[in-house]
């Protein structure tokens, strides 16, 4: 029963569909239905942008509480207020509940008006899904099937528009598809900050057009893609690729940028065919920037490398893992700590990380530091760190300032003190190191997604898996934990990262008791504050706020006292 | 529930069962008989004889990429066929059209189109589910090869096998 009493003073009570429910002030009543479990078919509406109510597929029958002479609700026989039906459907996206309120979403007159508006919508609509990259996951093709009719009562000739424009660098459009919803010219104001968009002409004949001389070439320009609610705008890279009904999704997210926006891969038998957003109103609302989303091609690259390969008879032979991983620990135990050097990388997961300091514990080098990546960010989305997981480096201590220690090591290195490398998914050639210097290098080691320069020169060269190919954690520029998780194997014999850094500290310690990688993070948590407690299982799709990231780096737990002493006691005495 | 299953009554002569066995070894000497003077024919000497003539509309050969009246390859490379294949018999690599082909507003084709023939078990769905009448099932049935590769129809192949296809709709000439 409505009143003060019994519901909190920012909850009003709304009848849908007969069953009285509670919203909090300020609920639409679109989304105040879909949380009743009725969802309400809509084309414009989108939860993140406003509503202008301009497609009418929302069409519901609403009314108010009969008031009475003493204008308080009059109460039916069980208690609740009598409702005054309207007697005009009412569109229910653009409209906040209120007390009282009574909503119906299945009565006939509902049902009526949606095969109505679906019948408007259809008359110019090409029959094109056979082609249409939106076929499978398209609004106006799932509406149709419940509210649509078998044929069209529609004789005269269609309406002909432009079909594939190129709006932008990124996005084609099909004009004849588009239904002028106007959710990408809202995305493109609103959001994007890009008001580029706009409809043209009148009735029938309106299109969607970019303002002449403009194109939608920003940053953002394929979230219009993914809000397009039918096929009309189409991806360039994703045009006529793959239909989407054969993409398995992944839940991973993008490791572009410090944001580290949630996203779901579309794979394919072994090979990524697309990226979009996922909602995670915490990092990305709903949407991701084009440089990120675009930013897989390397995973299917020429240029991976497949085998681990050695330094034999001066050429890099092809080897197996247990001999190349026995090779680079040899290696590295010719060295004493002060002659080997490790550069890590802000890409790592924060479990690759762990093993790295724990390598580097074992080996007894202070030399370590992860390489910063920076980039031009926007205040949208794009951070400028192009790092996903520099706060992990400092959280793991693999730095306390990224990049701080690159310059004296490379001065090292250069000046002959530092005798052995050890480059972690990074390229050394970057950091002002010559190929001569490298060459000269007793001990070059490289753990790299794909072949470059510096892993021709290298002493051994490990292959190691990309981010849709592992799973792991990281920590995003705003402290947030997420997981990574595997969407396709990796080629040839490359290997997860962590497995190698595993197998590398064995064979510089024995043994580590790490088995899965749900081991290291148990590891990791015992040792980090921050982590205590956490699994990635706990991390969730959804990722998890970290508290006091912002702590001075936390001393990392040393490895236990006997690794090292083993570690030491193994080390040949002449180093 | 038991149900009563009727018996037929039975007379003297038929409760014996010899007068049937005779009768029965009886109709087996006269096709004996016809078939040593060459009366019967049993079997057909393939490959030399076929009854390519006689097979019947439902028969379902080899599945194959039919044109149409005006020369164009009908399949859109929509991938429902790849989609519906029990057996994932079906390869598809979709491509764009070249926006000065004389066929530009169809927009798609298939690139490559590969029937693992197989893998193929003649099931006919891909036909079924083409919503371009784009794939039929032939007469052909002789699909011989003498590695694996042979065995795997190419585009140039269904195109071969399927030939011109009369009487389908052609939804793209008034397409708007």
């Amino acid at each position: 029963m409505p009143n003060e009493t019994t519901s909190p003073p920012q909850s009003v009570n709304v009848q849908i569909d007969g069953v009285w429910h509670q919203f909090p002030k300020g609920t639409r009543v679109i989304e105040a239905c879909e949380q009743a479990g009725k969802y309400v078919p809509r084309y414009c509406y989108h939860k993140k942008l406003s509503s202008p109510g301009n497609c009418r597929m929302c069409l519901i029958e609403m009314g108010m509480p009969k008031m009475g002479p003493d204008r308080k609700p009059e109460l039916g026989g069980d208690g609740k207020p009598t409702i005054n039906w309207m007697p005009r459907p009412q569109i229910c996206c653009a409209q906040d509940v209120s007390e009282g309120m009574g909503v119906r979403t299945t009565s006939p007159l509902v049902e009526e008006c949606r095969r109505g508006v679906m019948e408007f919508l259809l008359i110019n609509h090409p029959l094109d899904c056979p082609i249409c990259d939106q076929a499978g996951e398209c609004r106006l093709q799932e509406f149709s099937v419940e509210y649509g009719n078998q044929g069209s009562r529609f004789l005269e000739n269609k309406v002909k528009k432009p079909k594939n424009v190129e709006l932008g660098p990124r996005v084609t459009l099909d004009d004849e598809r588009c239904i002028l919803c106007s959710r990408c010219i809202r995305f493109c104001q609103e959001i994007a900050h890009d008001d580029v968009l706009g409809f043209i002409d009148r009735g029938s004949h309106t299109v969607l057009t970019a303002h002449p001389g403009k194109r939608l070439e920003n940053n953002y320009s394929l979230n219009t893609v993914d809000i397009c609610p039918v096929g009309a705008l189409t991806s360039t890279d994703f045009r006529f690729k793959m239909r989407v009904w054969f993409l398995k999704e992944t839940k991973s997210f993008c490791t572009s940028c410090a944001t580290g926006c949630n996203t779901l891969i579309g794979s394919r038998e072994d090979v990524i065919h697309r990226q979009t957003p996922r909602e995670n109103n915490d990092v990305n609302s709903s949407w991701m920037c084009d440089y990120g989303r675009l930013k897989f091609k390397y995973v299917d690259s020429d240029r991976r490398l497949l085998e681990p390969r050695v330094l034999q008879n001066d050429k890099l032979t092809a080897t197996d893992w247990k001999r190349a991983i026995a090779n680079v620990a040899l290696q590295l135990k010719h060295f004493g700590g002060w002659n080997i050097a490790i550069i890590a990388s802000g890409r790592m997961t924060n479990e690759e990380m762990w093993l790295t300091s724990r390598i580097a514990k074992s080996l007894g080098t202070q030399w370590i530091d992860i390489v910063p990546h920076r980039g031009p960010g926007d205040d949208i989305l794009l951070s400028e760190d192009r790092n996903p997981n520099t706060n992990g480096a400092k959280l793991l201590g693999l730095t306390s300032e990224p990049g701080a220690m690159i310059p004296k090591m490379v001065e090292a290195i250069k000046s002959g003190s530092l005798r052995a490398l050890v480059v972690l998914c990074e390229n050394p050639l970057e950091l002002g190191l010559t190929a001569d210097e490298l060459r000269n290098l007793p001990a070059f080691i490289t753990m790299s997604i794909s072949q470059n320069e510096s892993t021709d020169l290298s002493t051994a060269v490990l292959p190691s898996s990309a981010f849709a190919e592992k799973r792991g954690s990281m920590i995003n520029g705003d402290g947030r934990l997420q997981r990574l998780n595997r969407a396709v194997r990796p080629p040839g014999n490359a290997r997860d990262d962590w497995e190698i850094l595993r197998d590398l500290l064995q064979a510089l310690t024995d043994s580590n008791g790490v088995y899965t990688i749900d081991d290291v993070f148990r590891q990791m948590s015992e040792a980090i504050p921050q982590l205590a407690g956490l699994s990635l299982t706990k991390v969730g799709d959804l990722g998890l706020q970290l508290v006091n990231i912002d702590e001075s780096p936390a001393p990392p737990r040393a490895p236990k006292e006997d690794d090292i002493e083993l570690a030491e006691a193994k080390r040949p005495p002449g180093r | 529930m038991a149900i009563p299953a009727s018996r037929p009554n039975l007379n003297w002569r038929e409760r014996a069962f010899l007068p049937a066995i005779v009768s029965g070894l009886f109709i087996t000497w006269r096709h004996f008989v016809r078939y040593i003077f060459g009366r019967t024919k049993v079997t057909i000497q393939y490959p030399e004889q076929t009854r390519d003539a006689d097979l019947p509309d439902y028969y379902r050969g080899t599945p194959a990429l039919v044109k149409d009246e005006q020369g164009r390859i009908r399949c859109v490379a929509c991938q429902l066929c790849e989609f519906i294949c029990p057996p994932r018999a079906i390869k598809i690599l979709p491509g764009e059209i070249p926006t000065d082909d004389r066929f530009a507003k169809v927009e798609k084709y298939p690139e490559e189109f590969d029937i693992d023939m197989i893998r193929c078990i003649y099931c006919g769905m891909c036909e079924e589910v083409c919503p371009e009448q784009a794939i039929f099932l032939r007469k052909d049935y002789v699909v011989t090869g003498f590695t694996r590769e042979e065995m795997v129809h190419r585009k140039d192949k269904l195109l071969e096998i399927g030939g011109v296809m009369h009487g389908v709709v052609l939804k793209w000439n008034d397409k708007k």
